[in-house]
């Protein structure tokens, strides 16, 4: 998709969500949506990472978390507008993102990837000890009573998580096809031979956790007024990190368009699945989903519809 | 609030409770030790060995201990199978530094779903005689929950020690480690090897699971909190050296004690991530590492 093509679709999309807000009213479809966006934007920070260079995040529910819980800080300190807590979010996860990438992304790979997982449960406790935020308790969140010209509070989170996720969508697409990204690529196939030809290997690493860190934050920045009631256990949530890991993976990992594939297929698949049997099957079945594409079909996807074209070309 | 007796307390029972995070982390100091293999699901297994411990235990009566020994041997044609797996999926292909993480991540995951579905999230416990009993020297207390756990966990890794260094196939394991091209113009394979290593860390899974339950409720997503734990114990103890890993684990024992003593114990889950993200930035190699 060349640039003005790409572009023009965004537009056309968020067009399709304005109208959409217009004609719909049950309440089901904007939360629906909004799980599947927000599942959407975790993965495509987790592959602006994960997949461009190659190093595993698992601690991706605390990044989200500690979105959320800025949001909750600054709503009880000062009562800031929503734009401005989503600002705060992307800068305070994109400093966790830079600070563990710099403790742990010049040893090897393996070690960042328990270091997240490190830092998710160090995290978790401080949250757990903070009583100002609800602690262990958890906090409740009153919802704004103005939403704009929209018809309800959660139809406007809808087109702010539109907007974010074709956003997060743009900035991934960008890196991807610059110079920078070529840099990561090279990182991904091989860490050695990219430092040696020049590449500033640990200074990419670093942008990208920090990129990568603060989308997470602005995909977790809304939560609170979405489920106007958070507690550690449900912000921290593994199925959370699970997703940011095995929508890429089943995506594909290697272009800017897997995430994206794979939240829309597993995310509206997830939502079905819950309505029509039960939510904890559908945990079960991204966790069997991710082993077996793993195992199976490396590549995602993506990978397959490659390989397919290639066949027949 | 600080005496001496709280603190010797604490101090001895830090003690039996790093006895036990080293039989936790034996199998891990086995497989990413000195396999390289980045086994995050093995707490999952070693829950696995408490739920084991805990069907048995409360249909038939069985004494955990003894549960967690004779199924050994099925977790470690379980593992064995696992490495088949892992082996032909990434290690082949060279892909396992990320296909092979999210693998494991994937399998953990479905190990606590599956529990979860199958028993609920109820805290589940076993029934010992030795449970109840407490000895007491002096104002020391030695609760038999933690004192039989600590015994059996010594005896294990005593025992995996005198594998490693004193039999062929030990060796080899430390081998394959060390350099595996030499060890195939030696005409080994390291493959089996290597399969046979990971069976046996799967294997301690069992006993360490049984231990786990025997010392408190357990509940399927416990596992995660011993993630982090067992790393910070492999790396601190500096990979694969197994009295480097004992003297981790108790060090980690006695640190957490302290601090769920005098602090409080919402606090302690920090306590291993804090050392394990401290050791990272400052001393990669462990305490004892090479």
């Amino acid at each position: 998709m060349r640039g003005w093509g790409f572009r023009a679709a965004s537009a056309a999309l968020l067009a399709a969500g304005l109208a959409f807000t217009e004609l719909a009213d049950n309440p089901y479809y904007f939360n629906a949506t909004y799980v599947v966006l927000q599942a959407l934007i975790m993965a495509v920070a987790w592959n602006i990472l994960g997949g461009f260079t190659g190093y595993v995040n698992f601690g991706s529910a605390a990044f989200f978390a500690v979105g959320a819980y800025t949001t909750i800080f600054l709503q009880k300190a000062f009562g800031l507008p929503l734009p401005l807590m989503i600002l705060a979010a992307a800068l305070v996860c994109g400093l966790i993102g830079l600070a563990v990438g710099y403790l742990t992304l010049r040893l090897k790979g393996v070690y960042f990837a328990i270091a997240t997982l490190a830092m998710g449960i160090v995290l978790e406790t401080l949250v757990n000890n903070w009583s100002y935020v609800g602690g262990a308790k958890g906090t409740f969140m009153l919802t704004p009573d103005e939403h704009l010209w929209f018809d309800s509070y959660s139809e406007m989170l809808f087109m702010i998580m539109l907007v974010l996720a074709l956003g997060s969508i743009a900035v991934s697409r960008a890196l991807s096809s610059s110079r920078l990204g070529r840099g990561l690529a090279a990182i991904r196939d091989d860490e050695v031979a990219a430092e040696c030809s020049g590449v500033p290997t640990l200074r990419l690493k670093l942008v990208s956790t920090t990129v990568m860190g603060a989308m997470m934050g602005v995909a977790g920045a809304p939560y609170p007024y979405f489920v106007t009631y958070v507690d550690p256990i449900s912000a921290f949530n593994l199925f959370i990190a699970v997703n940011a890991i095995a929508m890429p993976m089943i995506g594909g990992t290697s272009h800017w368009a897997g995430p994206v594939i794979g939240a829309l297929l597993v995310g509206s698949a997830q939502e079905v699945i819950t309505v029509t049997i039960s939510s904890e099957l559908n945990v079960l079945l991204v966790g069997i989903m991710l082993v077996l594409f793993i195992t199976l079909a490396p590549q995602g996807i993506v990978g397959l519809a490659r390989k397919h074209w290639r066949k027949r070309s | 609030m600080f005496s001496a007796d709280l603190l010797a307390n604490a101090v001895v029972s830090g003690l039996l409770l790093g006895g036990f995070y080293a039989a936790v982390a034996i199998g891990l100091a086995i497989v990413f030790g000195q396999l390289d293999i980045v086994n995050i699901a093995h707490p999952a297994f070693v829950i696995v060995g408490s739920y084991t411990a805990y069907i048995l235990n409360s249909r038939f009566g069985l004494d955990p201990v003894l549960v967690g020994v004779l199924a050994a041997p099925l977790f470690f044609i379980v593992g064995v199978a696992i490495y088949r797996i892992y082996y032909a999926a990434f290690e082949r292909t060279g892909q396992e530094s990320l296909s092979g993480l999210a693998f494991f991540f994937g399998l953990m995951f479905i190990i606590e779903v599956t529990l979860i579905l199958v028993y609920g999230v109820d805290y589940r416990l076993v029934s010992a005689g030795y449970s109840a009993q407490t000895l007491a020297f002096g104002f020391v207390d030695l609760p038999g929950r933690m004192l039989v756990p600590f015994v059996v966990a010594m005896t294990l890794t005593a025992a995996v020690w005198l594998y490693l260094s004193r039999t062929f196939m030990g060796r080899a394991i430390q081998a394959v480690a060390q350099d595996r091209g030499a060890l195939q113009l030696m005409g080994a394979d390291p493959v089996r090897i290597k399969q046979w290593a990971f069976g046996l860390g799967i294997a301690t899974a069992a006993i360490a699971g049984a231990l786990l339950i025997i010392i408190g409720p357990v509940e399927p997503s416990v596992g995660r909190q011993y993630i982090g734990r067992v790393f910070a114990i492999v790396v601190l103890g500096g990979m694969g050296s197994i009295q480097g890993m004992l003297i981790a684990a108790l060090l980690l024992g006695v640190t957490e004690n302290l601090v769920s003593t005098f602090y409080g114990p919402s606090w302690a889950p920090a306590v291993a991530f804090g050392v394990l993200l401290a050791t990272l930035a400052v001393r990669p190699a462990g305490l004892f590492g090479r």
